[in-house]
């Protein structure tokens, strides 16, 4: 189901939702309920990732880093 | 007490656990990790990060000199594992002139605002690219003085806002925005000249292609890449409609593209 994964750094994020907008599978969304220790919604990964790599392309504040599944493991997720 | 959740949301607090590889980690191998204080949306990283990720695939960390302007990108100076410079507003690109002249094995860059370049410093690029020095330019032109708190600057289009003139530029006013790429691509000394922006990710590749391109020209004369960043805070505009803003306004008289590769060795 998912190419990929994410680590979100979300200590890092500064809530500025470009990585939400730029995500092609729509697979990101802001958190509503809790935020960071500076007082910053941050993004949560929801299953579909493609691994393309365009929120940390776009990110101003470098939170993520991008895993691409190996094909073998690719069905099972 | 478990929150409720709605969401089936993956958990991204750690490594995945089966075979998987890393194909993009957080902070590029140049910039110290650790937070910026830029503001929440800015453009100027993703510039920044994009010049560095560059100056590291060329194998030019050691051996590579950057200069940089007076901005909110300068708080990127010391944070930066490359040897840095700092200039006076304005004045990189014959501070870097100067360097090239002495170390002519070293690869000197400037990082500058468009307040900067433009507004401060106008000369200084004209002249620098004129002579076809070898050093590459990177200008982050977001059409605001944003480190003074939101003035207009030279490059500045009609009709765009900043804080200090809410109602936008009026050429009856305030007269009308200088292209600075465009000019200096009609200077001879000028190799390679390019304009990008990091408003989309698609934008942010295209953007690092020709900073790797400025990069290489530099061997051949002077190269210039101006780069379109957001500047949300100085706009008065919020960070999930700043994009569409600067791809609406500032984006739509400074066009993106290559505007000049000479490709061969015309210059000096
Ligand atoms: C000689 C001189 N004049 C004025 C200033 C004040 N100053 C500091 S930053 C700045 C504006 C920078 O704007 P820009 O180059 O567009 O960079 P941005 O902050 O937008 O990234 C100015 C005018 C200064 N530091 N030195
Ligand atoms: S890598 Fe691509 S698909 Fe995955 S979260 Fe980031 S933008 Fe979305
Ligand atoms: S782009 Fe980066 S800083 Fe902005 S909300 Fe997404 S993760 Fe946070
Ligand atoms: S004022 Fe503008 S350019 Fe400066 S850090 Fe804030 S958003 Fe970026
Ligand atoms: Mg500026």
């Amino acid at each position: 189901m998912s190419a990929g994964t994410l680590v979100i750094d979300t200590e890092a994020c500064k809530g500025c939702e470009l990585c939400v907008d730029a995500c092609p599978p729509a697979v990101l969304v802001m958190t509503t309920d809790r935020v960071n220790a500076r007082g910053y919604r941050h993004p949560e990964l929801l299953p579909g990732c493609i691994a393309c790599k365009a929120c940390t392309a776009i990110c101003p504040d470098f939170v993520f880093q991008v895993y691409r599944y190996h094909p073998s493991e690719e069905d099972t997720r | 007490m478990n929150e409720p959740r709605f969401l089936p949301v993956v958990p991204t607090d750690h490594p995945p656990a089966c075979a998987a590889s890393l194909v993009h980690d957080f902070t590029p191998e140049l910039i110290s990790v650790g937070a910026h204080q830029l503001c929440p949306g800015c453009g100027e990283p993703m510039a920044i990060r994009a010049v560095a990720e560059a100056v590291a695939e060329l194998g030019l960390t050691r051996s590579c000199i950057a200069v940089f302007g007076i901005g909110c990108s300068t708080a990127f100076s010391n944070n930066l594992d490359i040897e840095v410079v700092q200039a006076l507003h304005g004045r990189a690109p014959s501070v870097a002139t100067g360097i090239t002249r002495m170390r002519p094995d070293v690869t000197a860059l400037t990082v500058q605002g468009d307040g900067d370049m433009v507004n401060e410093g106008l000369q200084e690029v004209l002249h620098a690219a004129a002579r076809g020095e070898r050093i590459t330019c990177f200008m982050l032109n977001n059409g605001v003085f944003g480190e003074t708190g939101g003035q207009m600057t030279a490059t500045t289009v009609l009709g765009q806002r900043t804080k200090n003139s809410p109602e936008g530029r009026d050429a009856r006013h305030h007269g009308h925005p200088i292209r600075l790429a465009d000019l200096v691509a009609t200077l001879d000394g000028a190799v390679y000249v390019a304009r990008g922006a990091v408003d989309t990710a698609v934008n942010v590749q295209r953007t690092k292609r020709m900073v790797l391109k400025a990069l290489q020209a530099q061997k051949r004369g002077f190269a210039l890449v101006e780069v379109l960043t957001m500047c949300p805070t100085g706009w008065a505009v919020d960070t999930t409609r700043s994009a569409r803003y600067m791809a609406d306004h500032h984006a739509r008289i400074h066009s993106m593209g290559v505007l000049k590769d000479t490709g061969g060795g015309r210059s000096r």
